[in-house]
């Protein structure tokens, strides 16, 4: 410290950031003191210390930087490579904590008795905490990570602005800190995969506008002619959960110092608002983001071109069209409007093959490389998650069928699929993203130990299979039971009988969830330890660009 | 700027983009994909033709058949209480005793008091009917409140201590030790003496003193055998069968603080064929007086 640093004036985002930041500290206080219920003064408190930390490590960071951090260095472009580590480290972190509570609440499911009595790990406060952490947080985290990765390595250009990728990435997990304790608090505004309340959605507002514009920015800043097919998807994924969530939580708060809010929506058209978002968080969240992961990992890991441009096109534009029509086969045989539903169900039907463009273009990158599954279980895992993909692409029309979701509606059946979803997809297309991303980040080699990739890969497959049949095999049980009529006219099973018989598929459920949290387990210790002691690579990270050419 | 190539391995040429050393081929669209694609669009037309669809200013397209969900789940609706009601038409009628001796009858009691069971009562009962803590078993013959098909009707039809029904069952056992009529110490010596006669002996307990508390205090309502009275759904205590549980601690707690438990009145919740046709099918559950 002795030397003189060349010291930057402080920046308008710095500046700007510190004053935000300092003024929302104080603005918390006022309500920590004025806050009607103890939830609001939790949440205040928790916003007061975060946003004074924030302030104050950004000014500790200004009095302590030098020059300004270059955009290249040696002719190659200098990516910012902490908000991704960081957001890595937080998937990881938040998927071990979903997975676990996921398994908890099976548990629950077959053992009523794990309740324990209490308010805070009943099943209705436990059940938004799992599906928010495994998809907003674990899901989330891998999205920011890699969309703010890829974004800079597709378009040669380091992530627009110093500030604002820190900013997602920190504010996103503290919205996930906010809604996740807030569930356990009873604090919801019971809108299923929009349980947070209204101060949380308007953090969350303020983190994701910031997030689209560092993304923009990047995009228009990059080096490269062509914006990359992954980059498509992101930017869709971002804009139209932006738009979703803006619609479905407009609502309005009982006092500003309190958590209680009402929705404006009301009756049905809270009910279709309410799926057009559910739904479409499946299309554009789960769909659309992780097939931007796919579109960049899976050709990148098996080192070959993207099968079809054309295909990547066509499927992308008639997936944004098609999906966000498809909402009302959630609301099948309710009071919504026969013709709403039959437009649920056709578009569902239209979306089968766009979504299959995806799968296509995902295992056909593959045609030349096969040979590579047999060595690579990294490229295995991303590969069979292309796969269940694919499986569950089909099933999803299928079931948003009139006649066939009569019988699956309600039942286990839907909780099968979303899982095949869910867990072969989305875990596994994200494992391999964090198996190929942490040595790139923290420039190894490669990982720790692929032997350690392969038991996580068929302990977690086995997983997926024993939960995905356990809940086909109840949920058409079940169906089956609810809809049978004694000769004389009365129902042939009680509910209560219903529920009894699915006991053993809850024990099978609970086992499969069981094994893909081990795999998980796994994970986190290889990526922990390629990470802490894995071998440096030398110069470029393998894999990561090192035949990196100039596109002219 | 387009840099074409064509791939080695499957020679197929490449669109000449790159980015961070990825390629795209320029393959065709999938014919297949293409074909099926365009088979479900058609479909999804064809669908919209046939049934209701697209909404209008007031209205909306009504399909070529005018399929209505609302309309057919009141046609079903009302065809299956069509159903009901004929093969149930004697029962609104008949004596409970009528029906419990005309096969027919029986027949459709026990089908309709099986399904209303399993609706209403089981989640307190169980579905077998074999009862939990608090809950009785029905399925032996220990009543609470008579056995008889009669005595089941009635607490069917009224409740056992539910407010909103004038008629229903009350049975008032006073909280021994919380309104503080009896010492602990007597408290546990009436519970170690009603254990007895049912043959739980309890270690240090005066069981001379318990009988005669349980004279002074309990006989009144149980009787002076402890064999239980009906009319007061006083419990026999005898018989080791309990409803909260055989113990010492557990019988200490009940005299402590009596317990009121409360069934809910059926009557005007469910149509009188049904609350005889529930009668009937506890009562033939195996314990039926």
């Amino acid at each position: 410290m002795a030397t003189a640093i060349q010291r930057r004036p402080l920046s308008i985002g710095e500046g700007g950031l510190i004053a935000a930041m300092t003024v929302a500290a104080l603005v918390c206080l006022i309500v920590v003191a004025k806050a009607e219920d103890q939830a609001m003064a939790f949440h205040a408190a928790l916003a007061t210390l975060a946003s004074g930390a924030a302030a104050f490590l950004l000014i500790k960071r200004y009095t302590e930087r030098g020059e300004a951090i270059p955009q290249e260095i040696n002719g190659k472009p200098n990516y910012q490579l902490g908000p991704v580590k960081l957001a890595t480290f937080f998937a990881v972190f938040w998927g071990l904590a979903g997975f676990l509570v996921g398994l908890v609440i099976a548990l629950q499911l077959a053992f009523p008795v794990l309740n324990f009595d209490l308010p805070w790990t009943t099943f209705g406060r436990l059940r938004p905490l799992h599906t928010s952490a495994v998809i907003f947080a674990f899901g989330g985290n891998v999205l920011l990570a890699t969309s703010f990765y890829v974004v800079q390595r597709t378009s040669r250009t380091r992530i627009a602005g110093e500030l604002g990728s820190w900013f997602v990435v920190w504010g996103y997990n503290f919205f996930i800190l906010i809604a996740g304790t807030g569930y356990l608090l009873g604090v919801t505004q019971s809108k299923e995969y929009a349980e947070p309340e209204w101060y949380a959605d308007l953090w969350l507002t303020i983190v994701w506008v910031v997030y689209l514009l560092v993304f923009l920015a990047t995009l228009w800043k990059r080096k490269e002619p062509h914006i990359y097919v992954a980059n498509w998807f992101y930017l869709a994924f971002i804009v139209t959960i932006a738009m979703l969530h803006l619609v479905n939580n407009a609502t309005i708060p009982v006092s500003v110092f309190g958590t209680k809010s009402y929705i404006v929506w009301s009756g049905m058209q809270d009910a279709m608002t309410q799926w057009w978002y559910g739904h479409n968080a499946v299309g554009f969240f789960l769909t659309a983001g992780f097939l931007a992961i796919m579109y960049y990992f899976v050709p990148k890991r098996a080192d070959r071109p993207v099968y079809s441009y054309r295909l990547s096109i066509v499927h992308f534009w008639s997936l944004i069209f098609l999906y966000i029509w498809a909402g009302p086969h959630h609301l099948h045989y309710t009071a919504t409007p026969q013709w709403a539903q039959t437009l649920g169900m056709t578009f569902s039907i239209m979306l089968w093959m766009p979504s299959w463009g995806g799968m296509i273009n995902g295992l056909m990158t593959l045609s030349g490389a096969w040979d590579k599954l047999r060595t690579d279980p990294v490229l295995r895992m991303l590969v069979v998650s292309v796969a269940f993909y694919g499986m569950s692409t089909f099933e999803g029309p299928l079931m948003s069928i009139r006649a066939v979701n009569s019988l699956s509606h309600y039942t286990d059946w839907t909780i099968g699929h979303v899982h095949s979803g869910a867990l072969g997809w989305v875990g596994f297309v994200s494992f391999g993203a964090l198996y190929c991303l942490v040595p790139w980040l923290w420039n190894r080699k490669g990982l720790y130990s692929l032997k350690l990739v392969n038991w996580h890969f068929w302990t977690a497959t086995i997983g997926i299979v024993l939960y995905i049949s356990a809940m086909w095999v109840s949920g058409i049980l079940q169906g089956l039971m609810w809809r049978s009529y004694t000769a004389l006219g009365f129902l042939e099973y009680s509910f209560i009988e219903t529920v009894e018989a699915m006991h053993p598929f809850y024990l099978i459920r609970a086992l499969g969830g069981a094994l893909f949290l081990i795999g998980a387990v796994i994970m986190a210790y290889n990526l922990w330890m390629t990470a802490r002691h894995g071998e440096e690579a030398e110069a470029e990270p393998v894999g990561a660009g090192a035949r990196l050419q100039p596109a002219e | 700027m387009a840099n074409k190539h064509i791939d080695e391995l499957s020679g197929i040429e490449t669109t000449g983009h790159e980015w961070d050393g990825l390629k795209e081929l320029n393959n065709p669209l999938p014919r297949w994909w293409l074909w099926t694609f365009y088979a479900c669009v058609i479909w999804a037309v064809g669908y919209w033709v046939v049934y209701p669809a697209w909404p209008l200013v007031t209205d909306y397209t009504r399909g070529m058949f005018g399929d209505s969900d609302r309309l057919r789940v009141q046609r079903e609706v009302s065809e299956l209480e069509a159903l009901r009601a004929t093969n149930g038409a004697g029962l609104a009628s008949a004596s409970l005793e009528d029906i419990r001796s005309n096969p027919d009858y029986l027949q459709f009691a026990l089908a309709n008091g099986k399904a209303a069971f399993g609706d209403n009562c089981a989640p307190c009962h169980g579905s077998g009917a074999a009862g939990a803590k608090g809950y009785p078993n029905l399925n032996d013959d220990d009543w609470l409140w008579g056995g008889t098909l009669e005595d089941i009707h009635t607490t069917l039809e009224n409740g056992i201590r539910w407010d909103a029904n004038d008629d229903t069952r009350i049975s008032d056992m006073p909280a021994f030790g919380r309104d503080g009529i009896l010492e602990s110490g007597q408290i546990r010596n009436v519970a170690a003496y009603v254990l007895s006669l049912s043959g739980t002996t309890t270690e240090g307990a005066d069981i001379a003193e318990g009988q005669t508390l349980f004279a002074d205090n309990c006989a009144a309502c149980h009787g002076e055998d402890a064999t239980g009275t009906k009319d007061l759904g006083a419990p026999n205590l005898r018989d080791a069968i309990w409803l909260y549980g055989g113990d010492l601690p557990t019988v200490v707690e009940t005299i402590t603080n009596s317990r009121h438990g409360v069934m809910p009145a059926w009557g005007g919740r469910l149509d009188e064929v049904t609350i005889k046709s529930l009668a009937v099918y506890v009562h033939s559950l195996g314990g039926g007086q």
